[in-house]
Protein backbone atom coordinates (compact mmCIF):
# COMPACT_ATOMS: atom_id res chain seq x y z
CA UNK A 1 0.00 0.00 0.00
CA UNK A 2 1.04 3.23 -0.76
CA UNK A 3 1.34 4.67 2.77
CA UNK A 4 1.00 1.90 5.78
CA UNK A 5 2.22 1.77 9.47
CA UNK A 6 4.86 -0.79 8.17
CA UNK A 7 6.23 2.70 6.42
CA UNK A 8 5.76 5.40 9.04
CA UNK A 9 2.70 6.32 6.54
CA UNK A 10 4.86 8.14 4.25
CA UNK A 11 4.07 8.29 0.24
CA UNK A 12 7.67 7.82 -0.96
CA UNK A 13 8.55 7.30 -5.10
CA UNK A 14 11.42 5.95 -6.67
CA UNK A 15 14.91 5.88 -5.18
CA UNK A 16 18.25 4.31 -5.36
CA UNK A 17 20.76 3.04 -3.09
CA UNK A 18 23.71 5.77 -2.07
CA UNK A 19 27.13 4.36 -3.00
CA UNK A 20 30.32 6.01 -2.40
CA UNK A 21 31.10 6.50 -6.57
CA UNK A 22 28.38 8.52 -6.35
CA UNK A 23 29.10 10.58 -3.49
CA UNK A 24 30.70 13.38 -5.71
CA UNK A 25 28.22 13.81 -8.32
CA UNK A 26 25.42 13.87 -5.50
CA UNK A 27 26.75 16.68 -3.34
CA UNK A 28 28.06 18.56 -6.25
CA UNK A 29 25.24 18.38 -8.97
CA UNK A 30 22.59 17.83 -6.36
CA UNK A 31 20.24 15.56 -8.88
CA UNK A 32 16.32 15.63 -8.10
CA UNK A 33 16.21 12.41 -6.72
CA UNK A 34 12.62 11.13 -4.25
CA UNK A 35 15.38 9.18 -1.75
CA UNK A 36 18.16 7.51 -0.82
CA UNK A 37 18.50 3.62 0.51
CA UNK A 38 21.90 3.39 2.71
CA UNK A 39 23.66 -0.09 3.71
CA UNK A 40 23.10 0.91 7.87
CA UNK A 41 26.35 -1.35 8.59
CA UNK A 42 28.47 1.08 6.10
CA UNK A 43 27.65 3.89 8.71
CA UNK A 44 27.49 2.24 12.02
CA UNK A 45 30.95 4.05 12.63
CA UNK A 46 32.22 6.16 14.81
CA UNK A 47 33.24 9.16 12.16
CA UNK A 48 35.11 10.38 9.43
CA UNK A 49 34.09 10.95 6.12
CA UNK A 50 31.26 8.58 5.68
CA UNK A 51 29.27 10.21 8.15
CA UNK A 52 30.09 13.72 6.78
CA UNK A 53 28.84 12.62 3.71
CA UNK A 54 25.80 11.12 4.95
CA UNK A 55 24.76 14.27 7.17
CA UNK A 56 25.17 16.23 3.71
CA UNK A 57 22.91 14.26 1.94
CA UNK A 58 20.62 14.20 5.05
CA UNK A 59 20.32 17.77 4.60
CA UNK A 60 18.77 17.86 0.76
CA UNK A 61 16.90 14.42 0.64
CA UNK A 62 15.07 12.06 2.29
CA UNK A 63 16.71 8.44 3.46
CA UNK A 64 16.20 4.99 4.39
CA UNK A 65 17.66 2.75 6.29
CA UNK A 66 18.33 -1.05 4.64
CA UNK A 67 20.51 -4.09 6.81
CA UNK A 68 22.44 -6.58 6.09
CA UNK A 69 23.42 -8.10 9.06
CA UNK A 70 21.04 -8.00 11.55
CA UNK A 71 20.34 -11.33 10.70
CA UNK A 72 16.48 -12.09 11.86
CA UNK A 73 16.84 -15.52 11.04
CA UNK A 74 19.97 -16.59 13.29
CA UNK A 75 19.04 -19.05 16.00
CA UNK A 76 21.37 -16.79 18.47
CA UNK A 77 19.69 -13.53 20.10
CA UNK A 78 20.79 -10.26 18.54
CA UNK A 79 24.08 -8.36 19.13
CA UNK A 80 23.78 -6.00 21.90
CA UNK A 81 26.61 -3.57 19.78
CA UNK A 82 24.76 -4.19 17.03
CA UNK A 83 21.57 -2.85 18.19
CA UNK A 84 23.15 0.36 20.11
CA UNK A 85 24.58 1.47 17.34
CA UNK A 86 21.40 1.20 15.06
CA UNK A 87 20.26 2.98 16.86
CA UNK A 88 22.35 5.95 16.97
CA UNK A 89 22.62 5.91 13.22
CA UNK A 90 18.33 5.88 13.25
CA UNK A 91 18.20 8.75 15.13
CA UNK A 92 20.55 10.24 12.92
CA UNK A 93 18.75 9.86 9.87
CA UNK A 94 15.31 10.11 11.14
CA UNK A 95 14.03 6.77 8.85
CA UNK A 96 11.17 6.49 8.89
CA UNK A 97 11.31 2.48 8.60
CA UNK A 98 13.91 0.09 8.80
CA UNK A 99 14.79 -2.66 6.40
CA UNK A 100 16.68 -5.94 6.62
CA UNK A 101 16.55 -9.68 5.40
CA UNK A 102 14.52 -12.48 5.94
CA UNK A 103 17.85 -15.01 6.58
CA UNK A 104 20.22 -15.83 8.57
CA UNK A 105 24.24 -15.50 8.39
CA UNK A 106 25.80 -15.54 12.15
CA UNK A 107 25.83 -18.63 14.40
CA UNK A 108 27.40 -18.93 18.09
CA UNK A 109 29.18 -15.04 17.25
CA UNK A 110 30.59 -15.69 14.14
CA UNK A 111 29.56 -13.92 10.66
CA UNK A 112 29.13 -15.08 7.43
CA UNK A 113 28.46 -11.76 5.95
CA UNK A 114 26.20 -13.34 3.86
CA UNK A 115 22.00 -13.57 3.16
CA UNK A 116 21.94 -17.69 4.32
CA UNK A 117 18.58 -19.06 3.36
CA UNK A 118 15.93 -20.14 6.17
CA UNK A 119 14.84 -23.73 6.44
CA UNK A 120 10.30 -22.71 6.72
CA UNK A 121 9.54 -24.06 9.53
CA UNK A 122 7.25 -23.31 12.42
CA UNK A 123 9.94 -23.34 14.74
CA UNK A 124 12.29 -21.08 12.56
CA UNK A 125 9.22 -18.64 11.63
CA UNK A 126 8.49 -18.21 15.61
CA UNK A 127 12.20 -17.46 16.66
CA UNK A 128 12.55 -14.90 13.63
CA UNK A 129 9.28 -12.92 14.25
CA UNK A 130 10.29 -12.81 18.10
CA UNK A 131 13.40 -11.30 17.13
CA UNK A 132 11.84 -9.14 14.87
CA UNK A 133 9.69 -7.62 17.72
CA UNK A 134 13.18 -7.57 19.79
CA UNK A 135 14.45 -5.18 17.33
CA UNK A 136 11.58 -3.30 16.63
CA UNK A 137 10.66 -2.94 20.17
CA UNK A 138 14.47 -1.45 20.56
CA UNK A 139 14.24 0.65 17.61
CA UNK A 140 11.23 2.36 18.37
CA UNK A 141 10.60 2.52 14.35
CA UNK A 142 8.63 0.11 11.81
CA UNK A 143 10.34 -3.29 10.77
CA UNK A 144 9.99 -4.21 6.96
CA UNK A 145 11.53 -8.20 6.27
CA UNK A 146 12.68 -8.07 2.42
CA UNK A 147 13.20 -11.90 0.86
CA UNK A 148 16.07 -12.98 -0.14
CA UNK A 149 17.47 -15.09 -3.11
CA UNK A 150 18.21 -18.05 -2.24
CA UNK A 151 20.17 -20.75 -4.20
CA UNK A 152 19.41 -24.08 -1.74
CA UNK A 153 16.01 -25.28 0.04
CA UNK A 154 16.25 -27.84 3.19
CA UNK A 155 14.85 -30.82 3.63
CA UNK A 156 13.03 -29.91 6.76
CA UNK A 157 11.08 -26.95 5.57
CA UNK A 158 7.36 -27.35 6.20
CA UNK A 159 5.86 -24.69 3.68
CA UNK A 160 6.64 -22.77 0.54
CA UNK A 161 8.74 -19.97 0.82
CA UNK A 162 5.61 -17.32 0.61
CA UNK A 163 3.83 -19.23 3.34
CA UNK A 164 7.03 -18.99 5.48
CA UNK A 165 7.41 -15.11 4.81
CA UNK A 166 3.23 -14.75 5.64
CA UNK A 167 3.57 -16.52 8.78
CA UNK A 168 6.51 -14.17 10.11
CA UNK A 169 5.15 -11.32 9.57
CA UNK A 170 1.80 -12.33 10.65
CA UNK A 171 4.05 -13.65 14.09
CA UNK A 172 5.62 -10.76 14.03
CA UNK A 173 3.22 -7.89 12.64
CA UNK A 174 5.59 -6.18 10.90
CA UNK A 175 6.23 -5.05 7.09
CA UNK A 176 7.40 -6.39 3.58
CA UNK A 177 10.18 -5.29 1.71
CA UNK A 178 9.26 -7.21 -1.46
CA UNK A 179 12.25 -7.68 -3.86
CA UNK A 180 10.60 -8.74 -6.76
CA UNK A 181 14.22 -9.77 -8.53
CA UNK A 182 14.93 -11.91 -5.60
CA UNK A 183 11.70 -13.62 -5.94
CA UNK A 184 12.50 -13.93 -9.81
CA UNK A 185 15.99 -15.62 -8.85
CA UNK A 186 14.36 -18.14 -6.06
CA UNK A 187 12.09 -18.89 -8.73
CA UNK A 188 14.44 -20.03 -11.47
CA UNK A 189 16.47 -21.63 -9.07
CA UNK A 190 13.81 -23.75 -7.42
CA UNK A 191 11.02 -24.36 -10.05
CA UNK A 192 8.28 -22.19 -8.77
CA UNK A 193 6.27 -19.64 -10.90
CA UNK A 194 6.83 -16.88 -9.36
CA UNK A 195 3.69 -14.66 -10.16
CA UNK A 196 2.84 -17.42 -7.08
CA UNK A 197 4.44 -16.03 -5.14
CA UNK A 198 3.17 -11.84 -5.97
CA UNK A 199 -0.43 -13.39 -5.47
CA UNK A 200 -0.04 -14.91 -2.07
CA UNK A 201 1.73 -11.95 -0.59
CA UNK A 202 -0.04 -9.64 1.50
CA UNK A 203 -0.03 -6.38 -0.40
CA UNK A 204 -1.18 -4.79 2.91
CA UNK A 205 1.99 -5.29 4.53
CA UNK A 206 4.06 -4.29 1.40
CA UNK A 207 6.07 -0.76 2.92
CA UNK A 208 8.65 -0.98 -0.19
CA UNK A 209 9.67 -2.98 -3.33
CA UNK A 210 13.19 -3.53 -5.14
CA UNK A 211 14.25 -3.74 -8.32
CA UNK A 212 17.41 -5.19 -9.74
CA UNK A 213 19.60 -6.97 -11.90
CA UNK A 214 21.12 -10.28 -11.50
CA UNK A 215 23.76 -12.96 -13.21
CA UNK A 216 22.54 -16.14 -15.48
CA UNK A 217 24.93 -18.89 -14.92
CA UNK A 218 24.43 -22.32 -16.46
CA UNK A 219 22.44 -24.11 -13.63
CA UNK A 220 21.51 -21.82 -11.25
CA UNK A 221 21.00 -17.53 -11.09
CA UNK A 222 23.27 -15.28 -8.79
CA UNK A 223 21.93 -12.42 -6.98
CA UNK A 224 24.45 -9.90 -7.66
CA UNK A 225 23.06 -6.58 -8.77
CA UNK A 226 25.08 -5.37 -11.50
CA UNK A 227 22.77 -5.42 -14.33
CA UNK A 228 19.80 -3.68 -15.57
CA UNK A 229 16.20 -5.03 -14.69
CA UNK A 230 15.12 -7.75 -17.02
CA UNK A 231 11.61 -7.51 -18.57
CA UNK A 232 10.18 -10.80 -16.60
CA UNK A 233 11.52 -8.86 -13.24
CA UNK A 234 9.39 -5.35 -14.72
CA UNK A 235 6.39 -8.06 -15.34
CA UNK A 236 6.95 -9.20 -11.77
CA UNK A 237 7.15 -5.61 -10.23
CA UNK A 238 4.06 -4.27 -12.13
CA UNK A 239 1.68 -6.89 -10.83
CA UNK A 240 3.26 -6.04 -7.63
CA UNK A 241 2.27 -2.59 -8.04
CA UNK A 242 -1.20 -3.48 -9.01
CA UNK A 243 -2.13 -5.38 -5.82
CA UNK A 244 0.27 -2.97 -3.67
CA UNK A 245 -0.68 0.31 -5.21
CA UNK A 246 2.14 3.36 -5.53
CA UNK A 247 4.63 1.45 -3.53
CA UNK A 248 8.04 3.14 -2.25
CA UNK A 249 10.56 1.59 -4.79
CA UNK A 250 13.68 1.31 -4.59
CA UNK A 251 16.75 -0.16 -7.51
CA UNK A 252 19.63 -1.92 -6.53
CA UNK A 253 22.70 -1.87 -7.33
CA UNK A 254 25.90 -2.70 -6.12
CA UNK A 255 28.68 -3.97 -8.12
CA UNK A 256 29.84 -2.77 -11.58
CA UNK A 257 28.62 0.38 -10.70
CA UNK A 258 27.53 2.96 -13.52
CA UNK A 259 27.18 6.87 -13.35
CA UNK A 260 24.58 8.12 -11.51
CA UNK A 261 22.53 9.02 -14.59
CA UNK A 262 22.58 5.74 -15.70
CA UNK A 263 21.19 3.79 -12.33
CA UNK A 264 18.79 6.83 -11.74
CA UNK A 265 17.50 6.20 -15.24
CA UNK A 266 17.02 2.74 -14.82
CA UNK A 267 15.49 3.04 -11.19
CA UNK A 268 12.96 5.95 -13.41
CA UNK A 269 11.45 2.80 -15.63
CA UNK A 270 9.53 2.08 -12.85
CA UNK A 271 7.57 5.43 -13.41
CA UNK A 272 5.75 3.58 -15.94
CA UNK A 273 3.80 0.67 -14.01
CA UNK A 274 3.42 3.04 -10.90
CA UNK A 275 1.77 6.02 -13.22
CA UNK A 276 -0.79 2.77 -14.12
CA UNK A 277 -1.34 2.60 -10.47
CA UNK A 278 -1.97 5.61 -9.62
CA UNK A 279 -4.42 5.92 -12.15
CA UNK A 280 -6.18 2.85 -11.53
CA UNK A 281 -6.61 4.20 -7.59
CA UNK A 282 -7.79 7.04 -8.35
CA UNK A 283 -10.93 5.55 -10.74
CA UNK B 1 15.67 -31.18 12.74
CA UNK B 2 16.20 -27.72 15.23
CA UNK B 3 16.74 -24.47 13.58
CA UNK B 4 20.35 -24.14 15.77
CA UNK B 5 21.40 -27.37 14.74
CA UNK B 6 20.80 -26.32 11.15
CA UNK B 7 22.86 -23.41 11.18
CA UNK B 8 25.84 -24.51 13.25
CA UNK B 9 26.09 -27.52 10.51
CA UNK B 10 25.22 -24.75 7.50
CA UNK B 11 28.16 -22.31 8.69
CA UNK B 12 30.83 -24.80 9.38
CA UNK B 13 30.40 -26.52 5.97
CA UNK B 14 30.45 -22.68 4.68
CA UNK B 15 32.70 -21.42 6.11
CA UNK B 16 35.37 -24.45 5.20
CA UNK B 17 38.10 -23.85 3.50
CA UNK B 18 37.84 -24.10 -0.51
CA UNK B 19 40.13 -26.80 -2.38
CA UNK B 20 43.11 -24.83 -4.46
CA UNK B 21 40.64 -25.59 -7.31
CA UNK B 22 38.40 -23.22 -5.30
CA UNK B 23 35.64 -26.64 -4.47
CA UNK B 24 34.19 -27.51 -1.23
CA UNK B 25 36.15 -29.84 0.22
CA UNK B 26 34.97 -33.34 0.92
CA UNK B 27 36.02 -32.80 4.15
CA UNK B 28 35.37 -30.29 6.92
CA UNK B 29 38.99 -28.98 8.89
CA UNK B 30 37.49 -30.93 11.94
CA UNK B 31 37.40 -34.31 9.48
CA UNK B 32 33.20 -34.17 9.15
CA UNK B 33 32.06 -35.06 5.46
CA UNK B 34 30.75 -31.90 4.44
CA UNK B 35 28.65 -34.16 1.25
CA UNK B 36 27.07 -35.97 4.48
CA UNK B 37 26.19 -32.73 5.63
CA UNK B 38 25.10 -31.30 2.26
CA UNK B 39 22.85 -34.28 1.50
CA UNK B 40 21.51 -34.05 5.42
CA UNK B 41 20.18 -30.87 5.12
CA UNK B 42 19.98 -29.64 1.47
CA UNK B 43 17.69 -31.07 -1.32
CA UNK B 44 18.83 -31.96 -4.56
CA UNK B 45 17.09 -30.64 -7.49
CA UNK B 46 17.39 -31.12 -11.50
CA UNK B 47 20.14 -29.35 -11.78
CA UNK B 48 22.08 -29.52 -9.07
CA UNK B 49 22.81 -32.06 -6.08
CA UNK B 50 22.98 -30.95 -2.39
CA UNK B 51 26.54 -31.04 -2.10
CA UNK B 52 26.43 -28.29 -5.10
CA UNK B 53 24.17 -26.04 -4.10
CA UNK B 54 25.65 -26.13 -0.54
CA UNK B 55 28.97 -25.31 -2.84
CA UNK B 56 27.81 -21.76 -3.86
CA UNK B 57 27.70 -20.75 -0.25
CA UNK B 58 30.91 -21.99 0.66
CA UNK B 59 32.38 -19.88 -2.46
CA UNK B 60 30.36 -16.55 -1.96
CA UNK B 61 31.74 -16.67 1.41
CA UNK B 62 35.42 -17.48 0.61
CA UNK B 63 35.54 -14.97 -2.34
CA UNK B 64 33.39 -11.99 -0.01
CA UNK B 65 36.09 -12.43 2.73
CA UNK B 66 39.03 -12.71 0.75
CA UNK B 67 37.84 -9.79 -1.55
CA UNK B 68 37.81 -8.06 2.18
CA UNK B 69 41.13 -8.66 3.09
CA UNK B 70 42.81 -7.68 -0.39
CA UNK B 71 40.83 -4.18 0.00
CA UNK B 72 42.15 -3.98 3.74
CA UNK B 73 45.46 -5.03 3.06
CA UNK B 74 47.14 -4.01 -0.33
CA UNK B 75 50.34 -3.36 0.96
CA UNK B 76 50.54 -6.95 2.69
CA UNK B 77 49.57 -8.30 -0.36
CA UNK B 78 52.69 -6.63 -1.90
CA UNK B 79 55.28 -7.95 0.65
CA UNK B 80 53.86 -11.57 0.37
CA UNK B 81 52.59 -11.88 -3.23
CA UNK B 82 49.05 -12.51 -4.37
CA UNK B 83 49.07 -16.17 -4.01
CA UNK B 84 50.78 -16.48 -0.92
CA UNK B 85 48.72 -12.85 0.54
CA UNK B 86 45.72 -15.59 -0.08
CA UNK B 87 46.79 -18.80 1.53
CA UNK B 88 47.78 -16.85 4.48
CA UNK B 89 44.18 -14.44 4.52
CA UNK B 90 42.24 -18.09 4.77
CA UNK B 91 44.02 -19.68 7.39
CA UNK B 92 44.13 -16.61 9.14
CA UNK B 93 39.80 -16.50 8.63
CA UNK B 94 39.82 -20.24 9.08
CA UNK B 95 41.71 -19.15 12.79
CA UNK B 96 39.73 -15.58 13.08
CA UNK B 97 36.08 -15.88 11.64
CA UNK B 98 34.61 -12.38 11.84
CA UNK B 99 33.22 -11.82 14.66
CA UNK B 100 31.91 -8.38 14.00
CA UNK B 101 28.25 -7.36 12.05
CA UNK B 102 30.84 -5.54 10.25
CA UNK B 103 33.60 -6.79 7.46
CA UNK B 104 35.22 -3.34 8.40
CA UNK B 105 36.48 -5.13 11.61
CA UNK B 106 38.17 -8.51 9.49
CA UNK B 107 41.55 -7.71 9.84
CA UNK B 108 41.12 -6.45 13.31
CA UNK B 109 43.01 -9.80 14.53
CA UNK B 110 45.56 -9.85 11.90
CA UNK B 111 48.51 -7.74 13.68
CA UNK B 112 48.44 -10.49 16.61
CA UNK B 113 47.98 -13.42 14.76
CA UNK B 114 50.86 -12.79 11.87
CA UNK B 115 52.89 -12.42 15.32
CA UNK B 116 52.09 -16.15 16.18
CA UNK B 117 52.72 -16.97 12.76
CA UNK B 118 56.33 -15.47 11.24
CA UNK B 119 56.18 -18.70 8.95
CA UNK B 120 53.74 -16.64 6.15
CA UNK B 121 56.33 -13.89 6.00
CA UNK B 122 59.12 -15.54 6.83
CA UNK B 123 62.55 -13.36 6.53
CA UNK B 124 60.04 -10.38 5.68
CA UNK B 125 58.05 -10.44 9.17
CA UNK B 126 59.12 -7.48 10.56
CA UNK B 127 58.23 -6.25 7.26
CA UNK B 128 55.04 -7.53 7.18
CA UNK B 129 53.83 -6.52 10.66
CA UNK B 130 54.84 -2.91 10.09
CA UNK B 131 52.47 -3.12 6.76
CA UNK B 132 49.68 -4.58 9.00
CA UNK B 133 50.22 -2.04 11.61
CA UNK B 134 50.17 1.30 9.68
CA UNK B 135 47.20 -0.42 7.23
CA UNK B 136 45.31 -1.44 10.18
CA UNK B 137 45.83 2.33 11.78
CA UNK B 138 44.61 3.97 8.56
CA UNK B 139 41.02 2.14 8.60
CA UNK B 140 40.47 3.00 12.23
CA UNK B 141 41.81 6.77 11.34
CA UNK B 142 39.22 6.61 8.26
CA UNK B 143 36.25 6.17 10.58
CA UNK B 144 37.56 6.62 13.69
CA UNK B 145 35.96 8.89 16.53
CA UNK B 146 36.75 12.81 16.38
CA UNK B 147 36.26 15.34 19.11
CA UNK B 148 35.40 18.94 18.95
CA UNK B 149 39.18 20.07 18.56
CA UNK B 150 41.47 22.11 21.45
CA UNK B 151 41.50 25.80 21.37
CA UNK B 152 44.16 28.07 21.10
CA UNK B 153 42.35 30.36 24.42
CA UNK B 154 41.82 26.38 25.68
CA UNK B 155 44.89 25.80 25.66
CA UNK B 156 46.66 29.61 27.03
CA UNK B 157 44.24 29.05 29.81
CA UNK B 158 45.78 26.01 31.67
CA UNK B 159 49.07 25.53 29.82
CA UNK B 160 50.93 24.57 32.63
CA UNK B 161 53.66 21.41 33.16
CA UNK B 162 50.84 19.82 35.22
CA UNK B 163 48.26 20.21 32.08
CA UNK B 164 47.32 16.88 30.48
CA UNK B 165 46.28 16.51 26.92
CA UNK B 166 44.64 13.99 24.65
CA UNK B 167 44.81 13.12 21.62
CA UNK B 168 42.14 12.44 18.72
CA UNK B 169 40.60 9.03 19.49
CA UNK B 170 41.16 8.59 15.29
CA UNK B 171 44.81 9.05 15.34
CA UNK B 172 47.45 6.25 15.66
CA UNK B 173 51.21 6.34 16.74
CA UNK B 174 53.43 3.81 15.07
CA UNK B 175 57.02 3.65 15.46
CA UNK B 176 58.16 1.09 12.51
CA UNK B 177 61.54 -0.83 11.37
CA UNK B 178 60.53 -0.25 7.90
CA UNK B 179 59.83 3.01 5.50
CA UNK B 180 56.17 1.39 4.95
CA UNK B 181 54.57 4.63 4.37
CA UNK B 182 55.89 5.02 0.84
CA UNK B 183 55.28 1.07 0.11
CA UNK B 184 51.54 1.36 0.55
CA UNK B 185 51.63 4.73 -1.21
CA UNK B 186 53.39 3.26 -4.26
CA UNK B 187 50.89 0.37 -4.26
CA UNK B 188 47.54 2.43 -3.80
CA UNK B 189 48.76 4.84 -6.27
CA UNK B 190 48.72 1.74 -8.87
CA UNK B 191 46.01 0.01 -7.83
CA UNK B 192 44.03 3.54 -8.55
CA UNK B 193 44.64 3.56 -12.34
CA UNK B 194 41.96 2.71 -14.24
CA UNK B 195 41.97 1.16 -17.98
CA UNK B 196 44.93 -1.11 -16.91
CA UNK B 197 46.21 -4.12 -20.02
CA UNK B 198 47.18 -7.22 -18.26
CA UNK B 199 51.09 -6.51 -19.84
CA UNK B 200 50.99 -3.33 -17.59
CA UNK B 201 49.58 -5.26 -14.73
CA UNK B 202 52.23 -7.68 -15.35
CA UNK B 203 54.48 -4.56 -15.41
CA UNK B 204 53.26 -3.19 -11.97
CA UNK B 205 53.61 -6.56 -10.25
CA UNK B 206 57.21 -6.82 -11.19
CA UNK B 207 57.57 -3.37 -10.03
CA UNK B 208 55.93 -4.09 -7.19
CA UNK B 209 58.33 -7.50 -5.91
CA UNK B 210 61.46 -5.00 -7.07
CA UNK B 211 60.11 -2.46 -4.74
CA UNK B 212 59.54 -4.60 -1.77
CA UNK B 213 62.95 -6.67 -2.36
CA UNK B 214 64.40 -3.04 -2.75
CA UNK B 215 62.94 -1.96 0.72
CA UNK B 216 65.49 -1.97 3.60
CA UNK B 217 65.09 -1.34 7.15
CA UNK B 218 65.01 2.37 8.09
CA UNK B 219 62.82 3.47 11.39
CA UNK B 220 60.45 5.86 11.48
CA UNK B 221 57.96 7.37 13.83
CA UNK B 222 54.47 7.77 12.20
CA UNK B 223 51.18 9.64 13.08
CA UNK B 224 48.42 8.36 10.91
CA UNK B 225 45.84 11.16 10.82
CA UNK B 226 42.81 12.43 9.02
CA UNK B 227 42.19 15.75 7.52
CA UNK B 228 39.51 16.86 5.93
CA UNK B 229 38.46 13.35 5.70
CA UNK B 230 41.34 12.10 4.14
CA UNK B 231 43.71 9.77 5.69
CA UNK B 232 47.56 10.80 5.89
CA UNK B 233 50.49 9.40 6.92
CA UNK B 234 52.58 12.42 8.72
CA UNK B 235 56.47 11.05 9.65
CA UNK B 236 57.38 12.52 12.84
CA UNK B 237 61.09 13.05 15.17
CA UNK B 238 61.78 10.69 16.87
CA UNK B 239 61.27 12.94 20.60
CA UNK B 240 57.77 14.73 18.77
CA UNK B 241 56.77 10.90 18.39
CA UNK B 242 57.74 9.78 21.93
CA UNK B 243 55.99 13.45 23.32
CA UNK B 244 52.50 12.52 21.76
CA UNK B 245 53.06 8.61 23.14
CA UNK B 246 53.12 10.32 26.50
CA UNK B 247 50.51 12.54 26.25
CA UNK B 248 48.28 9.68 24.45
CA UNK B 249 49.01 7.72 27.69
CA UNK B 250 47.93 10.42 29.99
CA UNK B 251 50.92 11.80 31.48
CA UNK B 252 51.11 15.56 32.08
CA UNK B 253 52.63 17.88 29.93
CA UNK B 254 55.92 17.86 32.15
CA UNK B 255 56.49 14.60 32.77
CA UNK B 256 55.72 13.87 29.00
CA UNK B 257 58.35 16.70 27.88
CA UNK B 258 60.77 14.94 30.52
CA UNK B 259 59.61 11.20 28.54
CA UNK B 260 60.42 12.35 25.26
CA UNK B 261 64.18 14.17 25.85
CA UNK B 262 65.22 11.41 27.79
CA UNK B 263 68.01 10.22 25.52
CA UNK B 264 67.49 13.05 23.38
CA UNK B 265 70.34 14.19 21.22
CA UNK B 266 68.77 17.29 20.32
CA UNK B 267 70.83 19.95 22.39
CA UNK B 268 68.84 20.97 25.12
CA UNK B 269 68.75 24.57 24.06
CA UNK B 270 66.91 23.89 20.85
CA UNK B 271 64.69 21.77 22.50
CA UNK B 272 61.80 24.96 23.21
CA UNK B 273 61.78 25.89 20.29
CA UNK B 274 61.15 21.96 19.04
CA UNK B 275 58.47 21.94 21.12
CA UNK B 276 56.90 25.23 20.48
CA UNK B 277 56.89 24.23 16.51
CA UNK B 278 55.53 20.36 17.53
CA UNK B 279 52.40 21.97 19.20
CA UNK B 280 51.72 24.37 16.73
CA UNK B 281 51.75 21.92 13.77
CA UNK B 282 49.47 19.58 15.96
CA UNK B 283 47.19 22.50 16.85
CA UNK B 284 46.83 23.63 13.31
CA UNK B 285 45.88 19.51 12.70
CA UNK B 286 43.36 19.56 15.31
CA UNK B 287 44.85 17.02 16.76
CA UNK B 288 44.46 17.48 20.80
CA UNK B 289 40.48 17.48 22.12
CA UNK B 290 38.86 20.06 23.59
CA UNK B 291 39.43 19.51 27.54
CA UNK B 292 35.48 20.09 28.07
CA UNK B 293 35.64 16.56 26.83
CA UNK B 294 38.28 15.08 29.06
CA UNK B 295 38.06 12.43 31.41
CA UNK B 296 38.27 13.08 34.92
CA UNK B 297 41.98 12.55 36.54
CA UNK B 298 42.17 11.52 40.27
Amino acid sequence: MPANKFNGFTEYGIGIGLRAPHYQHILTRKPVVDWFEIISENFMIDGGRPLYVLDQILEQYKVVQHGVSMYFGSAERPNREHLRRLKELVKRTKTPWLTDHLCWGSVDGRYTHDLLPMPYTFEAARITAQKIREVRDFLEIPVAVENVSSYAEFHVSEMAEWEFLNEVVELADCGILLDVNNIYVSSQNHNFNPFDYIEAVPAERVAQIHIAGHSKYRKYILDTHDHPVIDPVWKLYARAIERAGHTATLLEWDDHIPTFQEVHDEALKANRFLASASLAAAV
Amino acid sequence: MKLATIQRRMARAVMAPLTPSEHMRMMAPDGRSLRAVASQIIKPNDRLTSFERLEIYNRQYWYRVLASMLEDFPGLCAILGERRFQEMSKTYLTDCPSRSFTLRNLGARLESWLRKHPQWAGSKQALALDMVRLEWADIEAFDGQAEPPLRAEELQAGADEKLRLRLQPYIGLLALQYPVDDLVLAVKRDDDSEFASNAFNERRKRKRVTSVARLRPEPIHLAVHRLDFIVYYRRLEREEFLLLKALASGKTLGRAIDAAFRKSSIPAAERPENIEEWFRNWAALGWFCSPNQMPRQS
